[in-house]
């Protein structure tokens, strides 16, 4: 392992001259490429999220139903998504429809259990003071509920963005668009090159994505007032808060 | 709905009439697991306990593993292969970096767990750092710790289809050759056998912790 | 024994929790820290053995800073029962017990005796060893704790509002039996309340902690007899006499036999009745306490009685020698 190893790393200087290079004679397509992973992550986020918050709120009003949705959910996690976008082929055909479906499914869980989560924690005294407001159940579950529930159900759909994103590459395979087909290409042509700069850039959409949502869910828990680590872009956002409160 | 029956149908004809090339790749896939998912344990656990119990390395630690959770799975593959080359040994090192992070975070969430009160009584009593480790914290994450190796096993067995691509055979083969030949049936055929496995290795290992609780347990009543 | 000399803590936060302390525990007694919540009784017996150490100042053990002394070693000579008790849940009550002997080393044979000896001086059934904490009652899982934090011979032993958290019935109890295997042990005991009452029942010395600094450290009578100041007074409460004669023995204030001796028929007899009133079927003992010696004679419409030990008399108890000592203690205040 050290001497191949250890190879790339005294080349790394020329390695890395080398996938500037590709990366720059290939900016164009790779923009491409990565607009069109994210739209398809975007399109699948776009139908499983309010699949997924709606199956989340039944499940609160059902403790078995609860039960099996999260256990489905659970089951649907574990089929390899290669298997699961190939056998989808016959009845959606070839190319991003398949991955979309399979994608939607593999969103449901973390979605479905923060939405459950969420909106289950919440202190019943605030929930009885609603109810001494007169405010009938829906009422509740759309003022009260779901705003405080936010910041826990933004921590799932993030967490479900990651893993389309990622799963979402494998899906090249089957002819989805995006990085994956880099990606591939790479290992068929044995283009190491190509493999490397694909990585990369996948792994940065993904880690770019995960901060913003990262960033969004802080903002969401500092705006319910409650306190959280000073980590991520967080610091910047308290200070921003505080100075916009001290200057009210 | 005739075509998925017809898919499942198939698939099994198919499983039954290549049993023992399943039996192969079957093989491959566990040596993938097992070994990729011993490694991940056997880091992933000690390194939750230095971020626990040194505060300055927790950060790093966490971090890093979030980023390799972040980072899609094809990608850390077929990362390897530029770095080591095509094969079994490549394959084994992306799967270990995938499963290590479910361990990770359970080992920190279960230690953390414990309450104040129980370490407090364990130091004033007079055990080291190593004494409480050993006889309290480990212990008593160990539920958590282990449902931390149970999610990292199950979602390795799907990760390790993708070995496939970068030489490492396993059951990746037939769902990836059927994909390449519209062979449902060779699909179906490589989930199920993977779907078997998962199941099997996840109610393996909660068999294996009901032991080994057990086991503590009866050494208690020897003392 | 162990002392304090000028002790400061604060936390990291800046909370002072004490300032400025300083006593001295002698051996083989019985100190009570008592006060209000928040006020740093925890923190100043987690000063003992130094799970916290002091911001300014030292803690002796023995004459030596305890700074300079290993403190791992120290724990192990120093019982521990912290005020959530902390059973370790994953262990055995026998496991639990055996803690710290096997962290000493001692041999399988001696551990398991011991085992035993404490499941029977804290009144445990020996079937208790091999079930699990969880499976027992709060007021025998401090039982436990207790048995715990004696298993190794302790020199010290620190109890962090050991009872407070029971029903008052099982409390009391506990109490009772506390004070009977205090005589037994002969361990120096540092005993941490928010009760005066419990405080003035278990302790030979009272440090009375009002935030941060101790304002009275006294026997439980001179805290009675003479509150050092109005917090003390506004502690103790209502019925300071009551309290006095609660803890105030009968051997105390009992006059000599002969003193008596024309008023008795019989000096030896266990329950004369010179004076007129009914028989006392259960005569005080040296060791019984004021309060229900006098309810005694209340009872019995009696002016006095034989004082009874090992049914000899030894001595005779009146009402007007509670009276006088009545008066004394509030002629102090
Ligand atoms: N670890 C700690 N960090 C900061 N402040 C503490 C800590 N422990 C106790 N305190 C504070 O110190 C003061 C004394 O606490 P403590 O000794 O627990 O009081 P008591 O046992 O008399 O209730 C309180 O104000 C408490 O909030
Ligand atoms: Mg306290």
């Amino acid at each position: 392992m050290t001497t191949l190893l250890a190879s790339p790393i005294a080349m790394l200087p020329a390695l890395v001259a080398e996938y500037v290079d590709f990366a720059a004679t290939h900016f164009d397509e790779l923009v491409v490429l990565t607009i069109q992973h994210a739209l398809l992550a975007a399109d699948t986020i776009a139908i499983a999220v309010p699949i997924a918050v709606t199956l989340g709120v039944a499940t609160t009003y059902d403790d078995r139903a609860a039960t099996v949705i999260l256990w489905l959910a659970g089951i649907a996690m574990t089929i390899p998504s290669l298997a699961l976008f190939g056998l989808l082929i016959p009845f959606l055909g070839i190319g991003s429809p398949p991955v979309i479906f399979a994608l939607v499914l593999y969103s449901q869980l973390p979605v479905i259990r923060n939405t459950y989560v969420g909106l289950t924690k919440i202190d019943e005294a605030t929930l009885s003071a609603g109810r001494g407001l007169g405010m009938t159940r829906r009422q509740r579950l759309r003022r009260i509920q779901l705003p405080i529930a936010m910041p826990v159900i933004l921590a799932g759909v993030r967490n479900a963005v990651v893993i389309v994103i990622g799963v979402a590459a494998v899906g090249a395979y089957v002819g989805a668009d995006g990085l994956g087909e880099y990606i591939f290409e790479g290992i068929r042509t044995g283009n190491t090159t190509m493999i490397v700069v694909a990585t990369i850039a996948v792994s940065l959409l993904a880690l770019a994505v995960d901060y913003t949502f990262g960033v969004v869910e802080q903002y969401l828990r500092l705006r319910n007032g409650e306190t959280i680590d000073q980590a991520l872009g967080t610091r910047f956002l308290t200070t921003l808060l505080s100075v916009r409160n001290t200057h009210q | 709905m005739a075509g998925v029956s017809t898919t499942v149908l198939e698939g099994i004809r198919y499983l039954v009439a290549n049993s023992d090339q399943a039996l192969g790749l079957l093989v491959q896939h566990l040596k993938l697991v097992l070994v990729s998912e011993l490694a991940a344990i056997a880091i992933a656990v000690p390194l939750g306990v230095l971020a626990v119990r040194y505060e300055r390395a927790r950060e790093p630690i966490m971090a890093a593993g979030n980023v390799a959770q972040t980072i899609p799975s094809l990608a850390v593959i077929a990362l390897m292969f530029p770095i080591l080359g095509l094969g079994f040994r490549p394959a084994v090192v992306a799967l270990f970096v995938y499963a290590l992070l479910p361990i990770l975070t359970n080992t920190i969430a279960g230690i953390d767990g414990i309450e104040q009160s129980t370490l407090d009584a364990a130091r004033g009593m007079g055990m080291t750092d190593n004494e409480l480790l050993v006889r309290i914290q480990l212990p008593i994450a160990f539920p958590v710790i282990f449902a931390g190796i149970r999610t990292s096993t199950v979602i390795n067995v799907g990760t390790a289809y993708l070995a496939f691509f970068i030489g490492a055979g396993g059951l990746g083969r037939w769902v990836i050759s059927g994909i390449d030949l519209f062979d449902m049936s060779q699909v179906f055929a490589g989930a199920l056998v993977g779907a078997v496995l998962a199941i099997t290795l996840d109610l393996a290992l909660a068999g294996i912790e009901r032991q080994l609780r057990s086991d503590s347990g009866g050494q208690t009543a020897a003392v | 024994m162990i002392e304090f000399d000028s002790v400061t803590k604060v936390y990291p936060d800046g909370t002072t929790a004490i300032e400025d302390i300083s006593f001295t525990v002698e051996e083989g007694t019985t100190t009570v820290l008592v006060g209000p919540s928040g006020c740093g009784k925890t923190t100043t017996m987690r000063l003992v053995n130094r799970l916290e150490e002091p911001t300014d100042g030292a803690v002796y053990f023995d004459g030596e800073n305890t700074r300079s002394v290993d403190e791992i070693e120290l724990r192990r000579n120093i019982g521990y029962v912290i005020q959530e008790i902390g059973l370790f849940d994953h262990m055995t009550v026998g496991e639990n017990i055996a803690t710290v002997p096997e962290l000493k080393g001692w041999d399988e044979a001696r551990i398991d005796d011991r085992i035993d000896e404490l499941l029977e001086l804290m009144a445990l059934p020996r079937e208790f060893r091999d079930q699990y904490p969880t499976e027992l009652s709060g007021g025998q899982r401090q039982r436990v704790g207790v048995a715990r934090a004696l298993a190794a011979d302790p020199d010290v032993l620190l109890m962090d509002e050991p009872f407070g958290a029971l029903d008052p019935i099982t409390r009391d109890d506990l109490q009772d039996e506390f004070l009977a295997i205090q005589d037994r042990i002969n361990t120096t005991i540092i005993f941490v309340t928010h009760s005066i009452n419990e405080a003035l029942k278990m302790g030979d010395k009272i440090a009375i902690f009002d935030v941060g600094e101790i304002v009275q450290y006294d026997t439980p009578h001179e805290i009675l007899a003479n509150p050092a100041t109005e917090f003390v007074e506004d502690f103790i409460g209502e019925n300071r006499l009551l309290k006095q004669l609660s803890i105030t023995p009968v051997s105390d204030v009992m006059d000599p036999v002969e003193a008596h001796a024309d008023q008795f028929d019989d000096v030896g007899g266990t329950a004369a009745a010179a004076d007129g009133g009914e028989r006392l079927s259960d005569p005080p003992s040296p060791s019984t306490d004021l309060r229900s010696s006098f309810i005694t004679l209340l009872e019995a419409d009696r002016s006095m009685s034989p004082v009874v030990e090992d049914g000899e008399v030894v001595g005779v108890i009146t009402e007007s020698g509670i009276r006088s000592h009545f008066r004394d203690g509030t002629e102090g205040a």
